[in-house]
């Protein structure tokens, strides 16, 4: 396709810096997993570092992103800080949600975060109700859902593509397509391409290299500006591949060797990092310090967590309902 | 004469009492909206009707009908909720809502919680049920439990007009999800007609009768079957206190330990199947609180183990009926 957007060099910066931010953070989550000082159940999204970041650089924080147990990609790239994180996921009150969400619920509305949910396939229904307010309030605001190439199965995918398609929601679907679903690979699961099912409910579909910043941002770029004009949802299937098992502690004995490696040969990140040095957006000097700069703020980031507090017994009525009752 | 006439209450019914209750709700509040199966005008405003008006007067942008889609119709009420919309989403019926309990028990029940509160899910989901319709086993079940047992949700029952105007209200103000569960056989019986503009607090039952020696806790339907039945116990010497809980989760266990303290026997009665059912809560926590005090084992009264039959016989045997009620309350005086 030709003319489609192209971000600027600051864009394509602040792409990659995004980008680094989730490997950078991905690679520390699971040394501090192995080394023991944090327990939890973690769902590596290494290798799909392109997809979020590529699009967030075309929202704004009052834009609506709904992601799933695999999503610290998308929470990062969308602005959620890295302490919040940290102390969430480490179950301390200074977290998101005050320990009480986890790694797999973390919600951060201040940066429209609205739902991280550990149940397959369950973004879309959600995300269809943010984007029906937008459409109510006139705000302007658009919702991302995110989700993997397994939920593009379940019913509530279906439902909601048709229910976004005949109330022209400014919603965008994106199937974030790392070939596996659990420890099922794609081809197992359907024999078609998420974004052909697009054209069942009558809108735009696109299967995108999602380890491409530029087709991943002109695609997002595109689906956004239909939603704010009021011309409804996209299907955007962008494709890239799980660097790790399904979750932490997973062998991965079920992943094809000579894909992965050829996965690993590609990663995208230094690949990206590569291409910014040689098309003169940047220098290698301001990609290290760039690179330093976010190791210094998730060493921060992961003391703070861990020195802090973990809740209190009484929590454990509290937020139920809005009062507490017996 | 004509001041006699004017002194007479209004009458409504079920039906009219709820479309009245949304009705006066959109009026008083921008963010009320409306979504469901069939629920604008244009669809007849809902299959009975208990929606009917509403579209044509607040727009189709907050009145809309959807896709026969469950889980696209909770999950929508709740993304709009989050952002500060107040949904009322009617599943048709409330066997459906099992199409949808990802999003109402993953999502709706959960979200404040697992966000430490900085989210909510203030939806009502409307749902319709009840034995009496000869729909068979998938049109009539009551489910009231599998939400009663979910942290998160509240759950009510109205019996009447004014109770049901009164807890739709109070639901759509409500700042947490409520299941709003309708009696569909009861919806054309007119009674006293509410008031505008009242509520019934949720959480609160409503002691219909006063007695000394058995006390009745129901709800719904089940209210219709037990007040001929406490006019026949009169009657027979005994003297029951009939308590409509109208609110399921949470129930009201204040007036309800007060009334049995005081009675010292008990019985539960509800359409729903009995094991596992809200009466097996009452019971165990009446006997938790009570041990001493009771004069006889609290007895539960409910719906067949079975699915509801379709054949008039075995549909009107499914549930319980005043006779039952009147032979209960007679083996609690060991009679």
């Amino acid at each position: 396709m030709t003319n489609r957007a192209v971000p600027d060099a600051a864009t394509q910066l602040e792409i990659y810096r995004r980008m680094a931010l989730i490997k950078a953070n991905d690679e520390r989550s699971r040394k501090v997993i192995m080394t023991g000082r944090l327990v939890m159940p973690y769902y590596s999204p290494r290798g799909q570092e392109v997809i979020p970041s590529a699009i967030s650089v075309n929202l704004t924080d009052d834009d609506y992103i709904c992601t799933i147990y695999r999503g610290s990609h998308d929470q990062l790239a969308k602005g959620l800080p890295l302490k919040d994180l940290w102390a969430e996921v480490a179950g301390r009150t200074s977290g998101t949600c005050k320990g009480k969400g986890g790694p797999m619920h973390v919600t951060y509305p201040t940066k429209g975060i609205m739902v991280t949910t550990g149940i397959v396939g369950s973004t879309m229904p959600i995300a269809n109700g943010l984007a029906w307010g937008s459409q109510l309030r006139g705000d302007g605001r658009v919702t991302v859902a995110n989700f993997g190439d397994g939920a593009a199965n379940i019913g509530a995918f279906h439902e909601s593509l048709n229910l976004a398609s005949v109330w022209k929601l400014p919603v965008i679907f994106v199937c974030q397509n790392n070939e596996w679903g659990e420890h099922t690979a794609y081809d197992k699961t359907s024999n078609v391409p998420v974004a052909a099912r697009a054209a069942a409910y009558g809108i735009p579909g696109e299967r995108v290299d999602g380890n491409d910043p530029f087709a991943m941002y002109a695609a997002a770029h595109e689906a956004i500006a239909r939603a704010r004009a009021g011309e409804g949802p996209t299907l955007i299937e962008a494709m890239t591949y799980r660097f790790h098992g399904h979750v932490f502690g997973d062998q991965d004995a079920y992943m094809d060797k000579g894909r992965k490696a050829q996965a690993l040969a590609d990663d995208p990140v230094p690949r990206f990092r590569a291409r910014l040095i040689a098309d003169g957006v940047a220098g290698e000097d301001q990609l290290a310090a760039m690179e330093a700069d976010i190791e210094a703020q998730i060493d921060e980031a992961v003391e703070f967590a861990l020195a802090g507090d973990f809740p209190g017994i009484e929590e454990l009525k509290r937020d139920v309902f809005a009062e507490e009752l017996n | 004469m004509a001041t006699q006439a004017a002194a007479k209450p209004a009458k409504a019914n079920i039906l009219q009492a709820i479309n009245a209750a949304i009705a006066d709700a959109m009026e008083a509040d921008d963010n009320v909206v409306v979504l469901g199966e069939d629920v604008a005008d244009p669809e007849e405003g809902g299959v009975c009707g208990v929606t009917k008006g509403l579209s044509s007067r607040f727009g189709d942008a907050r009145v809309r009908s959807t896709p026969i889609s469950e889980q696209a119709i909770i999950g929508a009420a709740i993304g709009a909720s989050l952002v500060g919309f107040k949904p009322v989403a009617e599943i048709m019926l409330m066997n459906f809502t099992t199409v949808a309990m990802d999003m109402i028990v993953n999502h709706a029940a959960k979200l404040r919680f697992m966000s430490g509160g900085q989210t909510h899910v203030p939806i009502v989901i409307r749902t319709m049920t009840g034995t009496g319709f000869a729909s068979g086993g998938q049109h009539c079940d009551y489910l009231e439990a599998w939400f009663a047992h979910t942290a998160g949700i509240k759950v009510v029952a109205p019996s009447s007009p004014r109770d049901a105007y009164g807890l739709m209200r109070s639901a759509i103000d409500d700042p947490d999800p409520v299941m709003f569960i309708e009696n569909l056989p009861t919806y054309w019986a007119p009674a006293e007609a509410p008031e505008k503009g009242h509520r019934v607090p949720i959480g609160k039952a409503n002691v219909l009768s006063e007695g000394s020696d058995v006390t009745i806790v129901a709800y719904a339907r089940m209210i219709q079957e037990a007040l001929p039945a406490v006019a026949q116990l009169a009657e027979a010497g005994i003297s029951a206190e009939l308590i409509d809980l109208r609110t399921i989760a949470p129930w009201d266990r204040e007036t309800v330990l007060a009334s049995v303290a005081k009675t010292g026997r008990a019985m539960i009665v509800h359409e729903a199947v009995t094991p596992f059912g809200v009466g097996a809560e009452i019971g165990s926590v009446l006997n938790e609180e009570l041990f001493g005090k009771l004069k006889a084992p609290v007895k539960r009264l409910g719906g067949a183990f079975c699915p509801v039959p379709f054949s008039k016989p075995l549909e009107t045997a499914f549930a319980p009926q005043t006779a039952d009620i009147v032979a209960a309350a007679q083996a609690l005086m060991g009679r």
